[in-house]
């Protein structure tokens, strides 16, 4: 080997070596907080489901898969379960059909379409203590008729009054409603990038072969927006699951745990009851439920639908 | 947004003229799509929408500005009779300002804290990501966009367990931490991608100059990504800001108490008086709504950049 051959590698190894510690310096401050904050957290809960650990004294007491029979042996889990799927049903067949009426609306020019978008997105921004407690003061008698109920019998709409909150059945739809109006806006704004993002060329294509407004939009629209509805559907599912914030605030999962959900119960079991081995084991569960909607969605939609898309619903 | 988008669309429709009809006098708009539902019918629907959102905002707003026996004598007019500003001159300068106030710092802090935190640490982690070969670059940026995939309640046990170890328990330390290291994901993929279309020859020059790979990121590369690095931190603050179920958990002294926590107490406190709890949720209400109209393109543009180019 000639000498300017050895000088060569040698400088190239240590370049080699810059390279990694740039890397590596470079990579390290997100590294330590995601592996500290969520990686770690997310595997002890793991760890924890196991045992019978009220969160303070050693973790020595452990019981297997108990924490999970117990978990699906309780009515009141398999309820927050239940609580959960009916928010993800309502929000599939009445919020994302009613952000996409919308946003099939302000998918044209007229006077007034930039107010409408900017007004409707509102609530997003608004925290869920914020639109909880405002809406909790609209919806709870106070000294007389709550807002909703003196307006409904103002209108001559007694008859459909409902015990908004206090009524164990009808609870959830409130909550709904009131989960809605913070995010179909949201939802809304999706549809409408993706409805822009289709050329006008291809529907007028299908007028052109004679399709009526309806078919245009049912067989040629609609299959084109599909990535970004599944993008929407995905979110709206994955924030369902995780249901918890608006319970919290609006009724603290009453009346009767009428309202509990699968994140108000690990919050009751973990950090108010201290069987924080149950209480893991419930959130768990939760994962596995969430990693089953991620890994159905990642099977029928490639990455990049995601990219950009996943908001604060996570954080 | 979509200026360019509407700029097309006032084109003469193509298409048949047979079947359909033709409005005169003003210029038919057609976009790309949608229902053909008649003009005042869309109106209709708009504002009654827009009226349902608008409801309970006003709502709080002028019951704010009501006495209790206003909101109890006439529990449905919406106007005041007569007006009354005593109880947003309480939040705002009487005796529950100290806590507003308080509560309106600590959500400030602990919002500058993540979003600084999230938007070094993505930015550099989304570099070598975009910008440098390395064996294993896909996987580790994989690893980071499985991070959203998953529901964040099922690391908030743990998470409390974790940060009494680390003595943050309290402390809007430890609120800011968790709440960085959850907002990366979505940071690192928003900027990879942007940091990847700046061209290379940049780089060259750059590197050709003396910089350094902090230098060119420091010098060129952060700079010409103002866009990227807006919408990351507006996204990551707005999180922060909303955040409940985390403060809920970690902040148990109410000197401590973001917005969120102070405005669930506060009417939990003054169950009672609901025109002053109405006032401090309006007010507690402001600063979300006054930063939505300055920061509004580059939420939607986050929110809507990766949603539509599948």
């Amino acid at each position: 080997m000639s000498l300017s051959a050895v000088r060569v590698s040698a400088r190239s190894g240590e370049s080699q070596r810059a390279k990694w510690l740039t890397i590596g310096v470079f990579l390290l401050p997100a590294l330590a907080l995601f592996l500290t904050f969520v990686v770690y957290p997310v595997i002890s809960a793991a760890r924890y489901s196991l045992y019978k650990w009220d969160g303070l004294q050693p973790l020595t007491d452990f019981v297997g898969t108990k924490n999970y029979e117990t978990a699906f042996a309780s009515d009141l889990f398999i309820h927050s379960i239940q609580n959960n799927f009916l928010i993800i049903a309502l929000s599939l067949t009445i919020q994302i059909p009613f952000s996409l009426m919308l946003a099939t609306l302000l998918n044209r020019r007229f006077p007034g379409r930039a107010v409408f978008r900017l007004l409707f997105f509102l609530p997003y921004v608004l925290s869920e203590a914020i639109t909880g407690i405002i809406f909790l003061l609209m919806l709870q008698p106070s000294g007389s008729d709550d807002y909703f109920t003196a307006l409904m019998k103002n209108f001559g709409l007694g008859g459909f009054v409902q015990d908004w909150l206090g009524d164990t059945t009808f609870v959830m739809v409130t909550l709904f409603v009131v989960i809605s109006w913070k995010y179909f806006g949201f939802h809304m704004i999706i549809l409408l990038a993706g409805l822009q993002g289709i050329p006008r060329e291809i529907e007028e294509a299908a007028f052109i072969d004679g399709a009526g407004r309806w078919q245009a939009f049912r067989h040629v629209t609609l299959p084109l927006l599909g990535p970004t509805l599944r993008v929407s559907v995905f979110l709206s599912m994955i924030g369902a699951v995780q249901l918890f914030d608006m319970v919290w605030v609006m009724t603290r999962g009453g009346p009767l745990d009428a309202t509990d959900t699968m994140a108000v119960s690990l919050f009751y079991a973990g950090y108010i009851d201290h069987h924080v081995g149950y209480g893991s084991a419930m959130a768990v569960i939760l994962f596995l439920f969430g990693l089953v909607l991620s890994l159905a969605y990642l099977r029928f939609v490639l990455r990049r639908d995601v990219e950009g898309a996943v908001t604060a619903f996570n954080a | 947004m979509d200026t360019t988008a509407e700029d097309r669309t006032v084109e003469t429709p193509v298409g048949p003229a047979v079947g359909r009809r033709v409005r005169i006098g003003r210029p038919r708009v057609s976009w790309p799509t949608g229902i053909d539902i008649p003009y005042i019918l869309r109106y209709i629907i708009l504002l009654a929408v827009a009226a349902a959102i608008l409801l309970p905002l006003v709502y709080g707003v002028l019951g704010g500005a009501k006495t209790n026996q206003q909101l109890v004598g006439d529990p449905v007019s919406l106007i005041p009779a007569p007006w009354t500003v005593s109880n947003y001159t309480d939040v705002l300068f009487g005796p529950s300002s100290p806590d507003f106030w308080q509560q309106l710092l600590n959500s400030l802090m602990v919002a500058a804290v993540a979003v600084s935190f999230t938007v070094i640490a993505a930015s550099l982690a989304a570099f070598t990501f975009a910008r440098m070969v390395f064996r294993g670059r896909e996987a580790i940026y994989t690893f980071f966009v499985m991070g959203l995939l998953f529901p964040a309640a099922v690391a908030i046990l743990p998470l409390f367990i974790l940060l009494r170890q680390l003595d943050l328990n309290g402390s809007l330390l430890g609120v800011a931490l968790p709440e960085a290291a959850f907002g990366l994901p979505l940071s690192i993929i928003i900027l990879r991608p942007f940091f990847k279309s700046i061209p290379v020859e940049l780089e060259d020059a750059a590197k050709i100059d003396g910089c350094s790979n902090f230098g060119f990121l420091w010098r060129v590369l952060l700079p010409l990504s103002r866009p990227a690095l807006a919408t990351v931190s507006v996204l990551a603050f707005v999180g922060s800001w909303n955040a409940f179920m985390l403060p809920l958990i970690i902040l148990d002294n109410a000197n401590t108490w973001t917005l969120p926590l102070g405005v669930m107490n506060f009417q939990g406190q003054y169950t009672s008086d609901k025109a002053l709890v109405l006032a401090y949720t309006v007010t507690a209400a402001i600063p979300a709504v006054v930063f939505y109209f300055f920061a509004e393109r580059q939420l939607v543009g986050g929110l809507t950049g990766g949603a539509v180019k599948g």
